[in-house]
């Protein structure tokens, strides 16, 4: 594509590439997963390069690129520029995509490397886990751990269309609310991230009596500082509210900060107990 | 070394795969005409799970752990569960047992409908994808989707979403299914149970190269059941162990050409996974399922890794039954999960995941803080059967045109549905002259926009 085209403009087939960085490969698997729309998809898109469906690889440029994974490699901090120079529309799909994913707890830390390995030296890894976006501009961000397969439907439609997708950023509570769930925080004192996070799940896991832990990551206008009290009440202390917000999105601010700020106040207060 | 097929004076080449870039490869090398050896080379960036999990809390690892592998992350829920509850001294109730193992079905007829249909069955049909092969046999890619459907939605209906359920707890489950909302999905897995069926037909007629090996296969064994979620190690080299005996036996170690640690089994090479499960469990299959075994060709055993596609159908057909017989007895368990006290120990526990046995081991402290864990994913332990194919595979063929050798040398990897998420990147075929120790790999540049993998898992 070249600048001022919109996909719908694009007379021929639009070519889609998808590309795996540091991850689980659960997000591209969502895009096989999509068992009733996979072969109607194939015949609105050119699939130029899936590896994980396909032995066929076009050379670029791809007009839609989807990308799973963070960066936690110098050579993958290169190949994403690569990958960037070669798209039209560069899409990241998931937690690791958006933001670092689980290896981004590394960020906050010594080095992992020889807790795992007995010879770390033979190891070429970046202290840190980081999004796509602090590498290269991003066109649109899919969040999820794993994203939604209805809201990747709609992405891929929507760009078809040469239109922005529908996706919200409201909290889960709205879907919680809308799913008809009964509310697990306040009905059952079980600690929830729902009110912070971005809805998209379908508000799974109050729908199982759980509270949501936060896979979605941080909704539009977050009030991080909110849930403490109110966790506090749940009988969750400040290292629970802590390692809550260190999951599957920690590098994201402002979960960054507000993990930082639990785990300080929760050691404040073991100071003042000790203290006492 | 030079492109082209072998030449009088013994030079080996192949050139580049098509569909490989990146951070992984396949090198085999050959002196004097002959095979000496070959290595997986995996550069998969490492995500060191085991180090993170220290300072987490003990109710953690079914969440976390899962986000190893998006395509069998039930496995590690399941094995995660089983360490923790063995080290705190639990062992859930049967009806919680026999929920894990409804919610497993889902996850076997998931990953091995997606290997047989869309990475597995191109290969000895002569096409790129599945995608590729849908445009020509479009009814039988669509039963493949549909079967992958069926074992999504046994996973979402028990686990709350296919992709890292969200059900799963440390001591069973946050909510159990009612028996109506599991009786719904009768219907579809009876179309499994029959698209199964149809797929071990399909599969039979495949071509497979005449290829054994002598494998010392690994797997868990149960008095009375198939295994999945339970049972003890056996080999078929003699082992019959506890899975807490588990580090008294297997060894893990770091090599240079990979970040997926090797294994070995009292310093041997061993295989997990179908084959495995199949030639170590063949008696505990249901005879009707024994007699559909037969009729697709296979022996009590299978020792040739290309026939690996229809063990894999045997036991989608086997996981299709399975599941349908769990629902027909289903007790919801009441409560949904047992408490579960941390205390001071370790704990083992294994599951048979798709692509083979799955160890966890975790140390916890008396508040339930874990300080130590150690997770042996199949694929890592199959690494060095993989290699050992590969040298036993390639040494009779290398008079072979190139293109179909090499194409060939992929296959045989991807007969061990290796999982690029839990240990592999493998992305290019190099074949080395050892006699010069030329290296002039024939790969792409490392830093294009190449696709970064290949489409096994």
């Amino acid at each position: 594509m070249t600048p001022g085209e919109t996909l719908s403009s694009v007379k021929r087939k639009p070519s889609l590439a998808v590309w795996k960085f540091a991850s689980c490969d659960g997000c591209q698997l969502t895009l096989l997963n999509c068992e009733d729309e996979l072969l109607a998809i194939t015949e609105s898109v050119h699939i130029a390069s899936f590896t994980e469906a396909s032995s066929t690889v076009d050379p670029g440029p791809y007009d839609v690129s989807l990308v799973e994974g963070s960066i936690t490699t110098s050579a993958d901090a290169e190949r994403i520029r690569e990958v960037r120079a070669a798209s039209g529309f560069l899409v990241t799909i998931g937690a690791c995509a958006t933001a670092g994913g689980i290896q981004a707890l590394r960020n906050f830390g010594d080095d992992l490397a020889p807790v795992v390995y007995a010879r770390p030296d033979y190891i070429r890894s970046l202290r840190t886990s980081t999004p796509i976006a602090d590498h290269v501009h991003v066109d649109f961000e899919l969040r999820g751990c794993p994203i939604d397969k209805r809201q990747l439907v709609e992405v891929i439609a929507a760009l078809l269309a040469g239109r922005r997708p529908n996706v919200r950023g409201h909290s889960v509570c709205v879907e919680c609310k809308r799913a008809g769930h009964v509310c697990v925080m306040v009905a059952h004192g079980t600690p929830c991230l729902g009110p912070v996070t971005q809805a998209g799940c379908g508000a799974l896991c109050p729908g199982v009596n759980r509270g949501c832990y936060g896979c979605f990551g941080l909704m539009e206008s977050p009030k991080t500082a909110a849930l403490s009290p109110v966790w506090r009440q749940a009988g969750a202390d400040g290292p629970a509210l802590a390692r809550a917000f260190r999951g599957f999105t920690a590098a994201a601010e402002p979960f960054r900060s507000a993990a930082a700020e639990a785990a300080a106040q929760a050691a404040g207060e073991a100071g003042s107990d000790d203290a006492r | 070394m030079t492109h082209g097929s072998r030449r009088a004076n013994g030079h080996i080449s192949v050139p580049a795969l098509a569909r490989v870039e990146g951070e992984g490869g396949l090198e085999i090398v050959v002196s004097d005409g002959q095979v000496t050896g070959a290595r997986l080379d995996i550069y998969e960036p490492p995500r060191f799970f085991e180090a993170l999990l220290r300072g987490r809390q003990y109710t953690e690892p079914p969440d976390i752990t899962a986000r190893i592998c998006g395509i069998c992350p039930v496995a590690y829920q399941m094995s995660a569960c089983h360490a923790i509850e063995d080290a705190c001294g639990v062992t859930p109730p049967e009806p919680v047992r026999a929920l894990r193992r409804l919610l497993y079905c889902g996850e076997w007829i998931e990953s091995h409908a997606l290997h047989v249909y869309l990475l597995h069955a191109p290969d000895f049909l002569g096409y790129p994808s599945g995608i590729d092969l849908a445009r020509d046999h479009p009814d039988i890619v669509s039963r493949g989707l549909r079967l992958k459907k069926a074992g999504n939605h046994l996973m979402a209906a028990v686990g709350g979403r296919s992709i890292h359920p969200v059900n799963v707890k440390v001591g069973g489950f946050y909510r159990a299914p009612t028996p109506r909302e599991l009786a719904q999905l009768t219907p579809d897995l009876e179309q499994a149970r029959q698209d199964a069926a149809d797929t071990l037909t399909w599969v039979a007629t495949f071509d497979f190269p005449e290829f054994e090996r002598d494998y010392e296969f690994v797997s868990m064994r149960h008095p009375r059941q198939y295994p999945i979620t339970e049972g003890r190690i056996v080999s078929s080299g003699g082992l019959d162990i506890a899975p807490k005996e588990y580090d008294d036996h297997f060894t893990e170690f770091q090599v240079e050409h990979s970040t997926a640690l090797h294994s070995t089994l009292d310093g041997r090479t061993y295989l997990t996974g179908p084959l495995a499960r199949y030639s170590l469990n063949f008696d505990r299959l249901p005879a009707h399922i024994q007699d559909e075994a037969r009729a697709a060709g296979l022996g009590e055993t299978c020792a040739n890794p290309f026939r690996s596609i229809l063990v894999r159908a045997v036991e989608l057909l086997f996981a299709c039954d399975e599941a349908l017989r769990l629902i027909a007895e289903y007790q919801p368990p009441d409560p949904p999960a047992v408490d579960v006290t941390p205390q001071q120990a370790s704990g083992y526990g294994v599951s048979e995941a798709p692509r083979g046995m799955l160890y966890h081991r975790y140390t916890i402290t008396g508040d339930g803080t874990i300080t130590d864990a150690k997770i042996v994913p199949p694929t890592s332990q199959n690494q060095r059967a993989i290699e050992a194919d590969l040298v036993d595979f390639a040494s009779p063929r290398l008079d072979m045109e190139h293109e179909r050798l090499t194409a060939e040398c992929e296959q045989a990897i991807r007969n061990h549905d290796p999982c690029i998420s839990c240990a592999t990147h493998f992305l290019d075929l190099w074949l080395i002259d050892g006699a010069d120790g030329n290296h002039d790999h024939h790969h792409h540049d490392h830093h294009a926009a190449h696709p970064p993998e290949l489409p096994h898992n």
